[in-house]
């Protein structure tokens, strides 16, 4: 027997709209064959995830401060994703806005009026994270340098840097050894909401959300984006700048990238330290292929997987089953999702003999 | 190598049928391949050339027709069965690995035992190649070689898997003179040995120079299976007789073309050169002047440089020697007054995975913008306007430009770019591939902007050049052969042979 992919040569009608349900199907499908293996009732671990991620106000607002951080990712590689640009380095962005705004806190505290410290500080941890995908953008725009490589690479040299300050100049006198910065002051703290840990990220996120949509929907300039993705040869030919084009998304990319950072640093940590890399960059690039580079979808997914991320911990907990099960089982929906995807273009045949 | 017979056909094609959404490429083809043949396979781009051999190789399906090979009825699912068949198929992009070596490369994808010799390999790819005199170095990587390199591995690739019907697609597109000899001499050598061979191409001197046979389609049909020694004792160029036959010659369309009153000169190119992809000049010193009110045509086969001329016109590929000027301007500085209709309607022309409506705007979004938003509402009711003036078939302006059919989509490039009010527009390849139909409401449009400006058509298509020029630039092997007015009652006598290089004939 031999399986053959074949390349359909009619897209496929309404039943692409099946295809997202059934590959989650089969995910949890696959994920019911783990838990039994591992010796836990599915059904119950089920529920369990469940309750876990949206099962109560307080637990609902953990999934949001989880997803936080994976939207702004998920708007950063999307955004760049509907240029064609690969923004794998999202992480590194990331944790250079959390350097830049934890700079402005730890130096620029008492130089500022405290009203205008947090502002200062996301100001910083935009330009961080947009420096950061400049140099990538720079280097594809002008010399046709591999954006994939080079913001890939430049996401280690960004995390040695943090490793850097926090174990050496910026570390903290008093932390005896732990390692990260000193806390900021109070006025350098994001404010949280309704005594829970959701914080300012969250609504700069879905400010950024409709502001991208917006963009892309409506102004010349995400036209030129979607147009220079879905047809270069075309928008050569329209005379779209596609080479300023390129630098001007990576930044505003490495931006909501760093956006990220400072709030993670500023509305969680409170300093800068270890676990700022936590792969919400990584994430990130999840999310914005599973939402198919929609900017409404990439909030609803990062919801819905910072859920799972959530209740896969309280699992952990509750039926002793390994820590590692929550990371498998958002591994089988990636790859059954994404690999679902290739319905979209090929059919499947079953050749005996 | 198979020995029956040396006469009868070795490959029989039968109503060969194959189409394409939005193309019939084949339309009831009937072909024959004899043993220890040099077979040419004439026509046009887009003549479906290609897309026979394609499935002649298992490449394609055909959705109707029947191959026999030696006589046998075949139905190919694959590459791998028309080669178990001994057809195999050299393709204008070679299929190779650049990183692996030459004997890599030949021997990928071949059963074999699991060890690999690979020293016994390279000797075996070292006998064959001396022995058919294709020059190669068995150990050299794919990227170190050049293009007529590469060819030779794919040639022996082909010999390795004891191919006796060998088809090549446009073999000597990519190489320099010389190189064209020595292919020449391998594929005599290949026919001395009983093997077949298929050779595509749309050059006219080669195929008189190497084939048995040679068969001339033109969108999608066989014009005419002939030998070259018949047409040589017939005319004085042979050239001419199948020139004609690929762009074929029926009577010029009654399209109401009445005369308007030209200008001074409205675009003037002078001395201007461009080099091709591959660095050699594609476009030699070609001085033309087209004033308004005026159609003029540039007329050859294709690949004699016409791409490039236009390509270089509207800014997309540098200009190596002399100017285009508009008006007396540089023609660089005023594109905004210069609409472009590109032959690739799909890739180049539009944006098939976006809607009729944003690919209204793909050229001159600016007279949609205010600030940094555009107003997509009055863009709607523009394009709405013009899809009902083109009779643009399209339930609405929202959906996808891939849905179009081609004449359809060709229409809406066109409104796109009438809108412009352009002074200049430069039209390549407009009607190819349309229905009578479309044609004639595309013919109709540019007659239409001859009245305000000026036209430049880039065709391959005697008639339609005829039926709309004024003017008409021969174009062959990028330099200018004459330029005709379409007044002088004898120009198509002229044109045929100056398609074909031949200076001062008929």
């Amino acid at each position: 027997m031999r399986l053959i992919l074949r390349k359909r040569l009619r897209p496929l009608g309404w039943s692409r709209f099946l295809i997202p349900p059934v590959s989650i199907l089969a995910a949890i499908l696959l994920g019911a064959v783990l838990f039994a293996w591992v010796g836990a009732n599915p059904l119950r671990a089920y529920t369990e995830i469940f309750k876990g991620g949206f099962g109560s106000i307080y637990n609902f607002s953990e999934t949001l401060v989880r997803a936080t951080p994976l939207i702004l990712c998920g708007l950063s590689v999307g955004l760049a994703g509907k240029m064609l640009i690969w923004n794998i380095g999202a992480e590194g962005q990331l944790v250079m806005g959390g350097i830049a705004g934890a700079g402005v806190a730890l130096f620029f505290s008492s130089a500022i009026p405290s009203c205008l410290i947090v502002p200062a500080m996301m100001l910083a941890g935009f330009l961080g994270g947009a420096l950061w995908g400049l140099i990538p953008g720079m280097l594809r725009a002008r010399l046709d340098v591999n954006e994939i490589i080079t913001s890939l690479m430049l996401n280690y040299v960004a995390i040695f840097w943090l490793e850097h300050l926090y174990f050496g100049p910026w570390r903290d006198p008093e932390g005896r050894g732990f390692p990260g910065t000193a806390m900021f002051l109070e006025t350098a703290w994001f404010p949280r909401f309704f005594g829970t840990r959701i914080h300012l990220g969250l609504p700069v996120a879905l400010m950024a959300a409709i502001l991208i949509g917006c963009v892309l929907a409506y102004t010349y300039w995400g036209y030129q984006i979607r147009a220079v993705g879905a047809g270069a040869k075309a928008a050569q030919y329209a005379r779209i700048p596609i080479a300023r084009n390129i630098v001007w998304v990576m930044i505003l990319s490495g931006g909501l990238a760093g956006l990220a950072g400072i709030s993670e640093t500023a509305g969680i940590h409170y300093r800068l330290q270890q676990g700022l890399a936590a792969g919400n960059g990584y994430m990130g690039i999840i999310v914005a292929w599973l939402s198919r580079l929609r900017p409404g979808a990439i909030v609803i997914l990062s919801v819905l997987l910072g859920g799972l991320m959530v209740g896969g911990d309280q699992l952990q907990i509750i039926l002793r089953v390994p820590s590692a099960i929550g990371l498998v089982l958002q591994g089988a929906i990636l790859f059954c999702v994404i690999g679902g995807q290739v319905f979209n273009d090929y059919t499947l045949r079953i050749r005996k003999g | 190598m198979p020995d029956d017979s040396q006469s009868g056909p070795a490959v029989v094609m039968k109503a060969i049928y194959k189409a394409f959404p939005g193309v019939e490429a084949n339309r009831g083809v009937d072909f024959q391949i004899l043993s220890g043949e040099i077979h040419s396979l004439l026509g046009e781009n887009g003549a479906g050339k290609t897309t026979l051999m394609r499935i002649l190789a298992g490449f394609y399906q055909p959705d109707a027709g029947e191959i026999h090979v030696r006589g046998q009825r075949v139905v190919f699912r694959s590459p791998r069965d028309a080669l178990a068949h001994g057809i195999g198929m050299i393709h204008q992009h070679f299929q190779l690995v650049r990183t692996f070596t030459v004997t890599e490369n030949i021997f990928l994808g071949m059963a074999g035992s699991l060890r690999l010799d690979m020293p016994a390999m390279e000797r075996r790819v070292a006998e064959r190649s001396d022995h058919y005199g294709l020059a190669i170095d068995s150990r050299a990587r794919i990227w170190e070689l050049s293009v007529g390199e590469q060819q030779r591995v794919e040639i022996l690739r082909m010999l390795f898997r004891d191919v006796t019907i060998l088809i090549m697609d446009e073999p000597t597109a990519v190489l320099a003179p010389q190189e064209i000899d020595r292919l020449f001499a391998v594929m005599k050598r290949f026919r001395a040995e009983g093997r077949s061979m298929v050779f595509i191409t749309h050059k006219l001197e080669e195929v008189l120079e190497i084939s048995d046979d040679i068969t001339v389609l033109r969108r999608g049909k066989v014009m005419s299976t002939v030998r070259p020694r018949q047409i040589r004792e017939r005319t004085v160029s042979a050239g001419t007789e199948l020139a004609r036959m690929m762009v074929g010659r029926e009577v010029i369309l009654e399209i109401g073309k009445h005369p308007v009153k030209t200008d001074a000169p409205l675009l003037e190119v002078e001395h201007l050169s461009v080099m091709g992809d591959r660095g050699e000049l594609a476009v030699a010193d070609i001085s033309f002047r087209i004033r308004r009110g005026e159609i003029f045509a540039v007329l050859g086969v294709a690949g004699n440089g016409q791409r490039e001329l236009v390509e270089a016109l509207v800014g997309l590929r540098p200009i190596t020697a002399g100017c285009a000027r508009l008006n007396g301007i540089d023609l660089k500085d005023c594109m905004d007054s210069v609409a472009y209709i590109p032959e690739d309607r799909t890739g180049r022309g539009s944006i098939p995975d976006m809607t009729l409506l944003e690919n209204f705007i793909l050229t001159d979004p600016k007279r949609f913008k205010k600030g940094p938003w555009i107003r997509w509402k009055s863009a709607e009711r523009v394009a709405q306007t013009l899809m009902d003036r083109y009779r643009i078939a399209a339930p609405s302006p929202g959906m996808k430009a891939r849905q179009l059919s081609g004449g359809n989509l060709q229409k809406l490039i066109l409104a796109r770019e009438f809108f412009r009010k352009p002074r200049f527009l430069i039209a390549e390849q407009p009607t190819r591939g349309l229905d009578i139909g479309a044609t004639e409401e595309i013919w109709q449009a540019l007659l239409g902007q001859r009245e305000t400006g000026g036209v430049l058509l880039v065709s391959g298509n005697i008639k339609e050049v005829l039926s709309l020029a004024d003017t008409i630039l021969i174009l062959f092997r990028g330099g200018s052969m004459d330029i005709v007015s379409c007044d002088d009652e004898k120009c198509l006598e002229r044109i045929g042979p100056l398609m074909a290089g031949v200076k001062g004939a008929a």
